[in-house]
């Protein structure tokens, strides 16, 4: 039989918990947690437990193209372990360059079972960019460019999600000039929805919470106007920082060895793009809760938002314009601009006493007649 | 017994600014002043030491709200003053703005060698905005709705009322709240750069021309002389539209 890499009758979610040797315990544990993350009443407990249990588990094709796999590490290092064990694991087994036993033309034949066996319900999840620049072929596998990859594994996929920002907006090989004209997917894809889980990385509780609501629902989660699920991206992380009440008082940071960083004020000034970040880091932080950027004294550099790095310097409160020539600072241009409007105004007041001298002079004496004749 | 001085001049006055044109005028003066003092500290705060608790202060916090009711008056003033455009006397009109014939052109470029190049030449008379002026609020209008979009796009996410979350679209639309804090930010010197023009041309139009263009704002009128006034000698860049 050649289909033996991708069995037909797949195990449900539960059965894989129990061979793994979780116990019940284990399993609602996770299922509260995860009905927690993505933003359901408690009472939906039941469902998520349900799903888990009746539910086969998703085949699921997981492509790197242009990335550092940083994605992958945030899924695993989850704060749960069944994230990594099941979900991760279980899902990935299908297709996952990275994780995955096979290699070369098993690989690939794995992948082509996949995406015949389960057509039009697989899972296609992307994490990393597609390079346009050259014909593609700053990123080939198995001899097919990136885009082919994709464009072949999207046809018939159920759902397709861009993990993290190289598959959602591009990232740092992206940025200006962008050599290998990495494109995020949602710009290749058509005719089918995107559910973009951007961020460097994606926190790992958000990436399970989005698998999770799609095996619970059947149907991707509710999606902002971005694409991104509004349970995680609706907030910037500004709003739920825990050094906010230093923001409204007006205390700050002013350098990173000062008192005030110290004292763990806010670190508005020396750059932090939480103001105009949306994620869930603030809530969900890293590495099983234990802290996010700002509780470790830096500040956020908004890897979550689309074209993070150009958007001025890491450490400054951004007014600059990258790619204005030089990175001109608003404040910087605007004095100047300032000193010569005022050199320019000094420059004609002193013409406009030369040159309309008789206007002038007519009003002046005009005026002081009428002065002359008044009585009193 | 003393002659008469032979020239002077009989001046008639002019209501030229309305009152709710003028109450447009100062309140926009007003809230932008405090928009740009509050938007500066906003941008760059002033570095605080303080013993005190961060719970007992509110500093940044003061500066965000009048920030923020400073711009819900800017953006109803503004669109009380586009109302008002088609509304008002026929110095406050739309069409003293925007170009609609060519004679508009003529006029600013009048203005333009009258009063900027100081060439010589017949003094250019206008009662309302000149067409220079009037043009180059047209583009005070632009920044206006620049500033609005880009303002209110920023605070939607943060408000729970519908009028700012009708702006929620311009930061998915140009790419994240940073790129239009950017703009917004740039945006701002354009008004500083334009209050000081402005208030140099009218103690200059004030000076060369004395006919109460500084107190117009105050009074709402200027005065022309009467020679001006009869032979139909003063300008505007667009003739009114004869109302049915």
């Amino acid at each position: 039989m050649s289909n033996e890499l991708v069995p037909m009758k797949q195990p449900t979610y539960y059965e894989e918990v129990e061979r793994k040797g979780y116990s019940r315990r284990d399993f609602l544990q996770f299922v509260s947690m995860m009905t927690a993350f993505i933003g359901l009443e408690n009472s939906a407990m039941g469902q998520v437990a349900k799903a888990l249990e009746t539910q086969p588990r998703l085949p699921v094709i997981w492509l790197h193209f242009q990335e550092c796999t940083c994605c992958s590490e945030s899924f695993i290092r989850s704060s749960h372990p069944i994230v990594a064990d099941i979900l991760l694991d279980k899902i990935s087994l299908d297709y996952t360059e990275t994780l995955m036993a096979a290699s070369g033309f098993q690989a690939e034949k794995c992948l082509q079972d996949t995406m015949t066996k389960y057509k039009g319900k697989y899972i296609l999840c992307v994490e990393g960019s597609v390079p346009m620049g050259a014909d593609g072929v700053y990123c080939m596998i198995g001899g097919k460019t990136s885009l082919q990859i994709l464009e072949e594994a999207a046809e018939n996929a159920q759902a397709i999600i861009a993990w993290g920002s190289c598959a959602s907006n591009g990232c740092v090989q992206s940025a200006k000039p962008n050599p290998t004209k990495a494109t995020p997917i949602h710009k290749l894809v058509k005719g089918k929805p995107v559910i973009k889980v951007p961020g460097c990385p994606p926190i790992g509780e958000v990436m399970a919470g989005v698998i999770v609501h799609l095996l619970t629902f059947g149907r991707i989660p509710e999606l902002d106007k971005l694409g991104r699920p509004k349970a995680f991206y609706s907030k910037r992380v500004h709003d739920t920082c825990y050094r906010r009440p230093f923001y409204d008082a007006g205390l700050y940071v002013e350098t990173f060895d000062d008192e005030n960083a110290r004292k763990g004020y806010c670190l508005y000034k020396v750059g932090c793009k939480g103001p105009s970040t949306y994620n869930a880091c603030g809530v969900m932080k890293w590495n099983n809760g234990t802290s996010f950027p700002i509780q470790s004294g830096h500040p956020c550099i908004g890897c979550s938002e689309e074209n993070y790095w150009d958007n001025g310097r890491l450490y400054e409160r951004g007014s600059s314009f990258a790619g204005f020539g030089i990175e001109a600072n608003a404040d910087t241009v605007g004095k100047v601009a300032l000193g010569v409007t005022a050199a320019a105004l000094a420059g004609h007041a002193v013409m406009t006493n030369v040159r309309k001298k008789k206007l002038i002079l007519g009003l002046e004496e005009e005026g002081k007649q009428s002065e002359h004749e008044l009585k009193s | 017994m003393k002659t008469k001085f032979l020239h002077v001049h009989r001046l008639r006055r002019v209501y030229v600014w309305e009152l709710p044109v003028r109450y447009y005028h100062w309140l926009n003066a007003l809230a932008i002043i405090v928009l740009i003092i509050t938007g500066f500290f906003i941008a760059n705060p002033l570095a605080i030491q303080s013993h005190q608790e961060a719970a007992n202060q509110f500093t940044m916090g003061w500066v965000r709200v009048a920030h923020f009711i400073a711009s819900y008056i800017f953006f109803f003033n503004f669109l009380f003053r586009i109302y008002w455009g088609f509304v008002g006397n026929k110095y406050a009109n739309w069409n003293q703005f925007i170009p609609t014939s060519k004679k508009f052109f003529r006029e600013m470029w009048h203005v333009f060698k009258i009063d900027i190049l100081m060439m010589r030449g017949k003094e250019h008379i206008s009662i309302g905005h000149n067409a220079m002026a009037g043009f180059i609020y047209f583009f005070t209008f632009l920044a206006f709705l620049v500033q609005c979009l880009t303002g209110f796009g920023l605070y939607a996410s943060m408000s729970t009322w519908w009028l700012p979350k009708l702006f929620a679209w311009v930061p998915f639309m140009f790419g994240g709240d940073s790129f239009i804090r950017t703009v917004h930010h740039w945006s701002m010197w354009f008004f500083i750069l334009f209050a000081v023009i402005h208030v140099y041309l009218v103690f200059y139009h004030d000076y060369v021309e004395g006919r109460g263009e500084i107190s117009s704002m105050g009074g709402g009128w200027k005065f022309i002389e009467e020679e001006v006034f009869q032979n139909e000698e003063h300008h505007t860049p667009n003739e009114p539209k004869n109302k049915a």
